[in-house]
């Protein structure tokens, strides 16, 4: 088994509450200077930015993970996470589906731009994406599991957006495939925290949205080699894999 | 004051629970955040909130809520309203919003 530097959670520009410096260039580049193996693009309520993302991460050896940071109709931030384009295009037009009417103001938010690889902007999106989704938890995970990707609760441990905050605690039925804990919180306290809930199983992410937050909650994945398969196995603590949380 | 009661005088609807409309309401809470509730509420209150996932109910019977009131007709969830049954905790509704709701139950109760 080898050990791959991860950060699976991580914003881009796209996000509105994201630096301008988050261009998919920059953050590839910040990648692969401290030596991340495996990163996840997980934009608020959208995937848009992973395409792009995978394209610049290819020609260095990272891996891009499709994604987005879900808000569900609870206000509960998700990370839902995808390897293919046609799953992502499928988790995508279910987000768009379901997004809110309320139009992003950019003043009161930040601009939420699509760029390519040369930072280009090729579009802005209107509906306002740190806005929650039509659709419950439970109506998320089912979608995500029936494409094929990854349910994981973001920062549970914060006490804004969280499966904590506004649920309260963890639903024992809840299908999430692990919990993702923030950097300002240590695996022993969430431990200690959650010993509740039988499936414990965490994954701990910078949740950046700038540059120099990338890669700052120090994830390791144990696995064989890098693809979505050992990734996968990975998060899920299954066959030797498993995600070292330091 | 009766759940039964209120239900009668403010038009509400019951969704579920109906076994519990003769629970005793004490005064109110008012909240969408469950960790709030769970941290805040008192024993005897009336909830008043537009979440609908079953933790509500496992919410409300740690806190020994009398009851939930769901406002502007946002309705719960199949297993919510199982559990709202099992536990004989009603789950109220009204088309009214969340200030709304509150200032009528706050007079009635308090009136």
């Amino acid at each position: 088994m080898n050990y791959y530097q991860a950060d699976m959670h991580i914003h881009t520009v796209l996000s509105p509450c994201g630096d301008l410096s988050m261009s998919p260039i920059n953050i590839v580049d910040c990648a692969e200077r401290i030596g991340l193996k495996v990163i996840g693009i997980t934009d608020h309520n959208s995937t848009l930015h992973g395409p792009v993302t995978r394209k610049l991460a290819e020609k260095r050896g990272i891996m891009v993970v499709f994604g987005a940071e879900v808000t569900t109709k609870e206000e509960v931030h998700c990370l839902c996470l995808f390897p293919e384009e046609n799953q992502r295009v499928q988790f995508q037009n279910f987000l768009e589906n379901n997004l809110s009417e309320i139009k992003n103001d950019p003043d009161l938010f930040g601009h939420q731009v699509v760029v390519d690889e040369n930072e280009e902007i090729l579009d802005e999106i209107e509906p306002l994406l740190i806005s929650a989704l039509k659709v419950s938890i439970d109506e998320v995970e089912q979608k995500v599991h029936q494409i094929g990707g990854l349910f994981i609760p973001a920062h549970i441990d914060r006490p804004k957006y969280s499966l904590t905050s506004q649920l309260g605690f963890i639903p024992k039925d809840l299908k999430y495939d692990a919990l993702e804990i923030s950097r300002s919180t240590s695996i022993e306290k969430a431990l200690n925290d959650y010993s509740y809930i039988k499936k414990l199983r965490f994954i701990k992410s910078s949740d950046a949205h700038n540059i120099d937050q990338i890669g700052t909650a120090n994830t390791q994945l144990k696995m064989e080699s890098v693809c979505w398969n050992e990734v996968r196995m990975a998060i899920l603590g299954i066959e030797g894999r498993e995600v070292i949380v330091s | 004051m009766k759940v039964a009661e209120v239900v009668e005088k403010l038009g509400l609807e019951v969704y579920s629970g109906s076994n519990g409309l003769d629970r005793e309401i004490r005064g109110g809470y008012t909240s969408d955040l469950l960790s709030d509730v769970m941290g805040h509420a008192d024993s005897g209150d009336v909830w008043v909130t537009l979440q609908t996932h079953k933790n509500v109910i496992a919410i409300a019977s740690l806190k020994e809520l009398s009851a939930i009131v769901l406002v502007k007709n946002y309705k719960p969830e199949t297993d919510t309203i199982a559990q709202s049954n099992e536990e004989g905790i009603p789950i109220l509704g009204t088309s009214k919003e969340t200030f709304e709701i509150t200032g009528l139950l706050y007079k009635l109760i308090n009136g």
